[in-house]
């Protein structure tokens, strides 16, 4: 299947979109049904953190997603323009330093928990979050 | 699906109905719920996520906010969830050991009452 590309304007009600068309074509691309929830969420939380880091640097410029079949593999790339200099990893539980806003950090530790294999890129330039699956042909 | 609330209040617990998609989108009602229930003297919740379709970590923290607030009256939060793929998400994160976690509604109440 050729490679599908989805760009949106940073606002969250389009976070909701983007999670149902990576569903559809991994279930098109022959994503285990039991793990689309997986695909679904992981999704969503890389465009979730992509948002929000717009919001903050750059509000007017779209966010990207690329979704391709790649032998055998559904890999999902979502990138932001948005400088990073890290990510913050997964860090020892403490519920006083756990706030609304430090739980965006919580998005990479879920996408690691869920997706097969997760690559992510940090640069001044941008973020990339590359996520993908397995899918039998 | 979008995200439906309601609330009630028995006994010294209020029950939280949860609804449909909790993400970056509709969180923030969520977040204004809560909040408005422990300015209002709440401080004992309970949210029931059995018809919670979705939940992202921006969800997450919404519900660590409110318990946070709740703790701050010695109050509590607490969930009633038998949905595995939202259980998945609390077990990733290690929150299942920062909720009590119920299967029933009447579960938590029964273990809110012993607590009294």
């Amino acid at each position: 299947m050729a490679t599908v590309e989805l760009t949106f304007s940073a606002l969250p009600a389009h976070v909701r979109t983007a999670r149902l068309v990576a569903t559809a074509i991994a279930r098109r691309t022959g994503v285990e049904e039991s793990l689309l929830d997986e695909v679904r969420l992981a999704v969503g939380e890389a465009c979730s953190r992509a948002v929000e880091a717009h919001r903050v640097h750059c509000p007017g410029e779209p966010i990207r997603i690329e979704l391709r079949d790649d032998s055998g593999r559904f890999e999902v790339t979502v990138s932001d323009q948005a400088p990073s200099d890290e990510i913050q990893q997964e860090q020892p539980l403490d519920l006083g330093m756990l706030s609304d806003s430090f739980m965006s950090g919580f998005g990479i530790a879920v996408i690691a928990g869920l997706a097969d294999d997760v690559e992510v890129f940090p640069s001044p330039k941008g973020t990339n979050i590359r996520m993908s699956w397995p899918a039998p042909q | 699906m979008d995200l439906k609330l309601d609330h009630r209040t028995e006994d010294r617990l209020t029950i939280v109905e949860v609804e449909g998609e909790i993400d970056v989108y509709t969180a923030p009602r969520l977040r204004e719920l809560l909040i408005d229930l422990v300015n209002k003297g709440n401080f004992h919740l309970l949210v029931n996520m059995e018809k919670v379709d979705f939940l992202d970590s921006t969800g997450l923290g919404v519900l660590v906010g409110g318990l946070k607030r709740v703790r701050a009256h010695d109050g509590s939060l607490e969930l009633v969830c038998t949905q595995e793929r939202i259980l998945k998400i609390f077990r990733i994160t290690g929150l299942t050991k920062v909720f009590g976690i119920y299967a029933s509604v009447d579960e938590a109440k029964e273990a809110h009452g012993k607590d009294k």
